[in-house]
């Protein structure tokens, strides 16, 4: 049977999020054939529904409301319950992002459904679409079916492809207005820390520091590598508990979870609590003084040497390879 | 105040997950309280000690998570509910679980109720919010800052690295990220006044849920282990020319820049 999927696109700093697009993807794979339906909040969101049809969305439903310049789980579990009863979709996905894992829940509870949160890949299509996600934070998967009701799922970032982008398609677009009230939670200030907007969760590359890095100013060099690849700054517990770094840095069993294309792991010894939190990675690269050191054994790539005079010079060879390609 | 402490026993991270004929293998792992409910236990016992009032830990398990109930109480925990599951409950999934400590909670009239944002094991990060909407109480997820002022309650949470400065009021649910303090070891006088504390165990016949009322709407098919990851590339030679060759093997190899 296809189905009606509802997918929620997130607009970060005024432009799409990636896992909108990999939210479309995995929507199509669930829908079967049916109709995918992206939704997007804001104050503003108008000139962003374009690039939904592009990525595949069959249709664009939008909100907007002051009340959701900003995310709240009142009013973005408002608007979106709003939504839902308009559409009655079968399946919904969402990102699981910050804001995805805090609201899914809500809406799940409201509706009286499951909900497969975290999910890395879908097996199978429509009524047999089976979720794979990670337990004790990678160190082991299982396999989830939704028994009866909606399948609402929250996709991990980074692990579903997005569908190629197609600029011949375009997706009709819909705006429903929606009376936002009672907000109990009032937002005074968000204080930006992370690294020039790229999110750990999302980035593509990791340069990720442990005790090896010995200071504040350690990160320095890992945080200009990152910079010419792109990428994200993490840490492991070691660095974090030193009070080398923010513990939004943390990587690991407690800490973030991350699966970026390149994980770049420097002066970190492999924790088993830290692999947990990065094993997944598609390569990743270890830079220690101790060549007995446990990253090497999930390693694709080993250095043996010190982090302070590796780093740099990769970060040198990165330039000349971006100045040459 | 009447607070609130949501706790799971969990697998000890350093434990090697083990998993024989589709299950996780518990003989003779090490279980532990989630690490994340720890912050949410040291911020309990610190908004009561300030403020006044009463902490209650309340899990959701079998016999076994008495210990880790225990450990909460010798923490400074004041009572100790568990809802011993084991014989009606089959499957659980997080649906389940909210549903049934709603149910305990919904008379108890929680000024302030405290979880981890997400356990170690299981990993979704959905028991809080889901029990804080089926209480119509707001909720906040990731704290990691809490300050109370008579019902106003101001909060910093860590949104993705960023941290957001929000207010709201009582009644509430917060679930604790990391950095939102040092959890406290069990004292030793901790731990002989914990053996006296109250301890309330309650069986879904207590709160009148009928299983079939609480079953999963998810089930697991399969547990497996990720495939073993086979030890890579240790590179050799002048420092500058390993880095060298390592660019050479991500760009063309690997292909990941």
């Amino acid at each position: 049977m296809s189905k009606k999927v509802l997918v929620l696109a997130e607009a970060r700093e005024g432009a799409l999020r990636n896992v909108s697009y990999e939210a479309i993807a995995a929507g199509k794979q669930i829908s079967n054939g049916g109709e995918v339906v992206s939704v997007l909040l804001g104050d503003t969101v108008q000139g962003l529904t374009a690039e939904l049809g592009k990525y595949g969305a069959d249709r664009v439903i939008t909100v907007e409301h002051p009340h959701l310049k900003q995310y709240t789980s009142d009013g973005y579990g408002q608007a979106l319950l709003a939504v839902i009863e308009q559409e009655n979709p079968q399946a919904i996905v969402f990102g699981h992002t910050a804001l995805g894992k805090d609201i899914s829940p809500k809406i799940a509870s409201k509706l009286q459904i499951g909900l497969v949160s975290d999910v890395t890949a879908i097996e199978g299509e429509g009524d047999a679409a089976v979720y794979i996600r990670p337990i004790y934070s990678g160190k082991a998967f299982e396999k989830v079916k939704v028994k009866d009701g909606i399948e609402f799922v929250t996709i991990r970032p980074n692990n579903i492809a997005p569908l190629a982008k197609d600029d011949s398609k375009s997706a009709d677009v819909s705006a429903l207005s929606v009376d936002i009230t009672n907000l109990r939670t009032i937002i005074k200030e968000v204080v930006r820390k992370s690294s020039e907007g790229v999110d750990l969760s999302e980035a593509k590359v990791v340069i990720a520091g442990g005790r090896g890095v010995k200071s504040e100013e350690g990160f320095a060099p890992l945080k200009e590598l990152a910079d010419v690849l792109g990428g994200a700054v993490g840490a492991s517990r070691g660095a974090c508990d030193a009070d080398y770094c923010d513990y939004s840095l943390q990587i690991g069993q407690t800490g973030k979870v991350v699966t970026p294309d390149l994980y770049i792991a420097a002066g970190i010894s492999g924790a088993i609590q830290h692999l947990a939190g990065m094993s997944n990675s598609k390569i990743i690269v270890a830079i220690n003084k101790d060549p007995e050191a446990n990253i090497f054994k999930v390693a694709d790539y080993g250095i043996v040497g010190d982090l302070f005079e590796v780093i740099p010079l990769l970060t040198e060879e990165f330039k000349q390879l971006k100045v040459n390609a | 105040m009447n607070i609130y402490v949501l706790v799971k026993r969990t697998f000890d991270t350093e434990e090697k997950i083990v998993v024989s004929g589709g299950k996780i293998q518990e003989d003779g792992a090490e279980f532990i309280i989630n690490p994340y409910d720890e912050y949410a236990i040291e911020e309990a016992i610190q908004v009561r000690d300030a403020q006044g009032g009463e902490v209650t830990v309340l899990t959701l398990g079998g016999e076994d998570a008495e210990k880790q109930l225990r450990t909460a109480l010798a923490m400074g925990a004041d009572k100790a509910v568990l809802i011993n599951i084991e014989d009606d409950v089959e499957e659980l999934d997080q649906f389940t679980a909210a549903q049934i400590i709603s149910e305990y909670l919904k008379d108890k009239n929680p000024d302030l109720i405290l979880a981890g944002n997400v356990a170690i094991d299981g990993g979704s990060g959905q028991v809080g919010p889901r029990v804080a909407e089926l209480l119509g109480i707001n909720y906040v997820t990731t704290i990691t800052n809490l300050e109370i002022d008579g019902t106003t309650v101001s909060i910093k949470r860590d949104v993705e690295g960023d941290t957001e400065v929000l207010e709201t009021s009582l009644p509430l649910l917060v679930t604790a990220q990391q950095g939102l303090n040092e959890p406290r070891y069990p004292s030793l006088p901790g731990i002989m006044k914990a053996k006296k504390k109250p301890l309330e165990e309650v069986e879904l016949d207590d709160l009148d849920i009928d299983e079939d009322d609480v079953e999963a709407k998810t089930e697991t098919l399969e547990i497996y282990l990720p495939p073993k990851k086979e030890a890579g590339k240790v590179l050799e030679g002048e420092l500058a020319d390993q880095v060298k060759e390592l660019v050479q093997l991500l760009h063309s190899e690997a292909k990941v820049v």
